[in-house]
């Protein structure tokens, strides 16, 4: 049980670190490498919350493919990412300080309700039940974000395409 | 089950806020970007806790876990597209500097 909460501490320690990094590095490509190290945290979230399913989604489509996606798009843009170039604007304290204050204001009232957990063991053979959920209960919002899907293929390649 | 779901919860929050930041102090369209994917991962994370500890029977939070991947994946490409194609024709991704539709 005390490997738990070690493990909790760890990776909190590194995906809140990396995910820090990556709103204040200066250059946004250290920044993007940042986020992976911030995501792959986060998988080790699900992993001890006993979702490995999602875990390795989260390293497939995070890592493998939205991580890649900005970097590509970083180096498209990458003469505006020069050492001198100031990346944050006029509000930053203003920002700093509503996100404290929004932090403060989560945190108190997290703590404050009574949430009413379940002490229950997690059914065994999850990854089956969660095929059967999508394809029964969920079937119509499945097929609806794979509609989602095709329209955010289809509509950024139309977007980013160069005019002919 | 040693640890709290409180613990989750303020990691989550923590994350979250953070994406804030960086969503509301970054110059490069690119950058607010990386915030939102954050603030995204925050949510999945309470989503995800939140079926762990509340309704470990039912599967739900892992449903809209994997549908908010979907729409992640959707928001970047579609995003990443558009800070692509403001370059090509303004030839910036700082967003101060794309004002075409302010007076």
């Amino acid at each position: 049980m005390m490997v738990q909460t070690i493990v909790f501490i760890i990776l909190s320690l590194v995906t809140l670190g990396a995910a820090i990094a990556v709103v204040t590095t200066k250059n946004l490509f250290h920044s993007a490498l940042y986020l992976i190290l911030s995501f792959v945290g986060v998988a080790g979230f699900y992993i001890l919350l006993e979702a490995p399913f999602l875990a390795a989604v989260q390293i497939l489509v995070y890592v493998g493919a939205i991580a890649v996606l900005i970097v590509f798009a970083i180096m498209l843009t990458r003469r505006l990412m020069a050492k001198d170039l100031v990346q944050r604007n006029a509000q930053w304290g203003w920002s700093a300080l509503g996100a404290g204050l929004l932090f403060a204001v989560l945190g108190v009232v997290l703590v404050r309700v009574n949430w009413p957990v379940v002490e229950a063991a997690i059914p065994e053979d999850t990854i089956t039940i969660l095929g059967k959920e999508l394809m029964g209960v969920y079937v119509v919002p499945f097929e609806v974000a794979s509609v989602l899907l095709l329209v955010a293929l289809v509509g950024s390649i139309i977007i980013a395409r160069e005019k002919e | 089950m040693a640890l709290s779901l409180y613990w989750y919860l303020i990691v989550a929050a923590a994350l979250f806020c953070i994406g804030l930041y960086g969503v509301l102090s970054r110059r490069n369209a690119i950058g607010i970007l990386m915030g939102i994917e954050l603030m995204l991962n925050a949510v999945n994370i309470n989503l995800v806790a939140f079926w762990r500890y509340l309704t470990p029977s039912v599967l739900t939070g892992q449903v809209f876990a994997i549908f908010a991947f979907t729409v992640a994946a959707a928001e970047a490409a579609v995003g990443l597209a558009l800070v692509i194609a403001i370059y090509r024709s303004r030839d910036t991704v700082i967003v101060e500097d794309v004002d075409l539709m302010k007076w």
